[in-house]
């Protein structure tokens, strides 16, 4: 007659079933189908998708198509590392690299226009955390996360490095402007 | 084949425990509580650090104590006292002799020279790569070879489990199935089997890795690897703990399940579906596909979603109709009112079961969300979750089962019984503030596994809002809170085993008492046939399904306000 005791009943499986529990996986069940498609309609009506868009890589590759964009693109260097303001034309790729222990280039973006940014790490796994929008991912060593933004607010955001990555992990700060 | 060993039939409770299983239960929940105890020491680190006021330890100390209670609370506690549940749920409740106890001993050395091998690799320095140690960051190669210990000791363990329900088997010490709480433990065992050779496929290499032999491990292949060990070892403890839910409502009430069909039907869901679970920490990672990413994070369609919210439903169901038995039938919820709330065996267990659901639950199902997932990925809101399933839902069902134990397998009156009676409250409820203010915290972005939300000295520091301040600050005064609840615990089980009076063993006898047949009586053959037998039980359920829809598109309504993703 109880949970630690062997069912008294040798044909337990043919107990039939209080209307509470039926009734209770009946609504549990839908619920739990309502919750799936709704992943599903979101990538067919939202706007928040995150891209699958990935393409290994290795750091010197990405370093160099990275370079070429800062070449041409840069518009100003901040602070006392010169760190190089980067500001692609609406539509452009844009590279972000995430290394032991700071993001770069600084970025600048238009509001209400579309960018591919592409993301990799140079060494350890990193975050990018966008602050305060707070949109969050993961970026992994060797493969190059292409995700296509458009930011829908102007002002200084901070890109916070949100995955652990040693004893410099609460120094690694990177900046996007939003024009 | 002649075994020499005895068995004993608790004067208290009824069970009978076997010598050697009995040892050995009390080996592993001994070793098990020394690890809380010192993930607890390691908690304080932890706590003072982040609560920004105190910013207690230095950098280095704080990632590295931070890696330590990671490993000892999340693998070393829960496994060990798991390892202890499993041996009761053969040994104890089937009544039957454990099977080679010598190699239960060899499990039981390998997992304590695996966590002490891992422990010290931490403390030397060297080895602060968190408990996930992403590579290719890297620690030193003992830290992995005390992880691969643990976990082939373990994995020896759970063979000595199945072995022991084939020594049931065939020495006919019960008839028909087995028991619900068996049932859940088997359920609890096999996942525990697909994790730890989860981990041996990832760990071996990387420890392979850290000692030079082969000279890479892909960082993906590893995070999606890794995480079928890191996420199913606490599948696990949910299979262990619910199992200890029906085990307490039925030691406390007498209750039955509702259904032996729905509850075991609902275990096999977690067997079948719960190992998806190392999908829903890749959802903000690059290299997956949606379809992967939808298909796997909702565990298949949330079926093992669905099975929690059976188990959510059918353990206090199981307690209402027991109480209404007893004709505690005033209202809907006279049962509930007339439970025995100064047990803390039964208030650990309720405290779990509404903790465990509200917060540990809903929001796992959130951040398992493909693309909700972004608004959280490895913000503290992921600590503030599995602080609510873990510890609220596992550490306090063990905590509640403790104190049942104490009299009956450590044959010991507790000590200081007035203290033990407040603190599931204390620990459980202070542990439902500590994940609310975390996962409020999270909501605002603060990242989890850092030292300084200041950025004291960065050239392009950002400056959190003051609500993540005052929300981190929360957290500190609530964790020290719990952290005095945790260790009342330890202060309480341990005295108990030190200084509490012995109690009456009970009778020895050298042959085991099988389980009596129980006739199954009229009350048996009606049984749940007769209409809604636990109203109120369904109100506390649809009380719940309302938050869980309620919070569940709050998040949508967040996400859509976001920058454009696609």
């Amino acid at each position: 007659m109880s949970a630690i005791l062997p069912p008294a009943e040798r044909l337990w499986w043919k107990h039939p079933l209080d209307r509470v529990e039926g009734t209770w996986i009946a609504i549990a069940f839908v619920w739990c189908l309502v919750m799936f498609f709704m992943m599903i309609y979101w990538h067919a009506y939202g706007q928040q998708n995150l891209s699958t868009e990935t393409y290994k890589t290795t750091p010197e590759l990405f370093a160099k198509k990275a370079q070429a964009v800062i070449d041409k693109y840069t518009i100003r260097t901040e602070t006392d590392g010169h760190i190089p303001v980067v500001a692609v034309p609406p539509g452009g790729d844009v590279y972000l690299i995430a290394r032991l222990w700071n993001f770069s280039p600084i970025l600048e973006f238009e509001k209400g226009q579309t960018y591919r940014l592409h993301m990799t790490s140079m060494d350890y796994n990193h975050g990018f955390s966008l602050q305060p929008a707070n949109i969050n991912i993961q970026i992994v060593p060797g493969y190059e996360h292409v995700v296509t933004i458009t930011p829908n607010q102007s002002g200084t955001f901070s890109v916070v490095c949100n995955e652990y990555c040693g004893i410099g992990h609460h120094t690694m700060v990177g900046r996007i402007y939003v024009k | 084949m002649s075994q020499t060993t005895t068995y004993r039939t608790c004067p208290r409770s009824g069970l009978q425990f076997e010598a050697n299983a009995e040892k050995l239960m009390t080996a592993n929940a001994v070793t098990a509580v020394v690890f809380l105890l010192l993930g607890g020491i390691l908690a304080i680190g932890v706590v003072l650090t982040r609560w920004p006021a105190v910013h207690w330890l230095e950098a280095g100390r704080f990632y590295q104590v931070l890696t330590a209670h990671g490993l000892d609370m999340l693998i070393f506690w829960v496994i060990f006292f798991e390892i202890a549940v499993l041996y009761f749920c053969s040994s104890t409740l089937l009544r039957c002799r454990l099977a080679t106890p010598k190699i239960a001993w060899l499990a039981f050395a390998l997992m304590l020279i695996g966590a002490v091998t891992n422990n010290v690799a931490v403390y030397q320095g060297g080895s602060s790569v968190m408990m996930t140690s992403y590579v290719p960051m890297m620690a030193a190669p003992s830290f992995y070879l005390g992880l691969i210990l643990f976990a082939v000791g373990a994995l020896i363990a759970c063979f000595v489990f199945f072995g022991t329900l084939v020594v049931a088997k065939r020495d006919q010490t019960y008839q028909g199935s087995v028991p619900l709480v068996t049932f859940g433990a088997i359920t609890a065992c096999i996942i525990a089997v697909f994790t730890i050779a989860s981990g041996a496929i990832i760990l071996i290499p990387t420890y392979l890795l850290s000692l030079g032999v082969i000279d890479r491990v892909d960082p993906l292949v590893y995070r999606t690897i890794w995480w079928a060990f890191g996420h199913s070892s606490q599948q696990i403890n949910v299979a262990a703990h619910i199992s200890i839910w029906y085990a307490v409502a039925a030691i406390t009430f007498g209750a039955k399940p509702m259904s032996e069909r729905v509850s075991r039907g609902a275990f096999l869901l977690y067997i079948l579906f719960l190992q998806l679970a190392s999908a829903h920490h890749l959802l903000s990672d690059p290299g997956m596909s949606t379809e992967w990413k939808i298909v796997n994070t909702s565990y298949f369609m949330y079926f093992a979603v669905l099975a929690s919210m059976i188990h959510g439903l059918t353990v206090p169901g199981a307690i209402e109709v027991a109480q209404r038995a007893k004709g505690y039938n005033k209202g809907l919820f006279e049962w509930l009112r007339k439970a025995p709330w100064g047990n803390p065996t039964f208030s650990g267990v309720f405290i779990s079961i509404i903790g465990f659901g509200f917060l540990g639950g809903i929001s796992g199902v959130m951040m398992g969300t493909e693309q909700l997932n972004m608004l959280i990925h490895n913000t503290v809101y992921v600590p503030g979750h599995f602080h609510a399933t873990v510890v609220i839902g596992t550490t306090l069902s063990f905590m509640a089962l403790t104190y049942f134990l104490i009299p009956v397998l450590f044959k010991r009156e507790m000590i200081n019984p007035g203290l033990a009676k407040w603190q599931p409250y204390l620990f459980g409820l202070s542990m439902y503030f500590f994940c609310l203010v975390m996962m409020g915290a999270g909501t605002l972005g603060v990242p989890r596994r850092h030292w300084d939300l200041s950025f004291s000295g960065v050239a392009m520091a950002y400056e959190w809002p003051g609500a993540a301040y005052l929300m981190m600050g929360l957290v500190g005064i609530a964790g020290v809170a719990a952290i005095i609840g945790g260790a009342i615990y330890i202060y309480i089980t341990v005295g108990s085993l030190l200084w509490g009076k012995r109690l009456d063993q009970g009778e020895r006898s050298p042959a085991p008492t099988p389980i009596p047949l129980t006739a199954p009586t009229a009350a048996v053959q009606t049984y749940g046939s007769t209409g809604f037998a636990a109203p109120g039980t369904f109100v506390l359920a649809l009380v719940f399904l309302v938050s869980f829809v309620l919070y569940y598109f709050i998040n949508w309504k967040y996400l859509s306000t976001l920058w454009g993703l696609s």
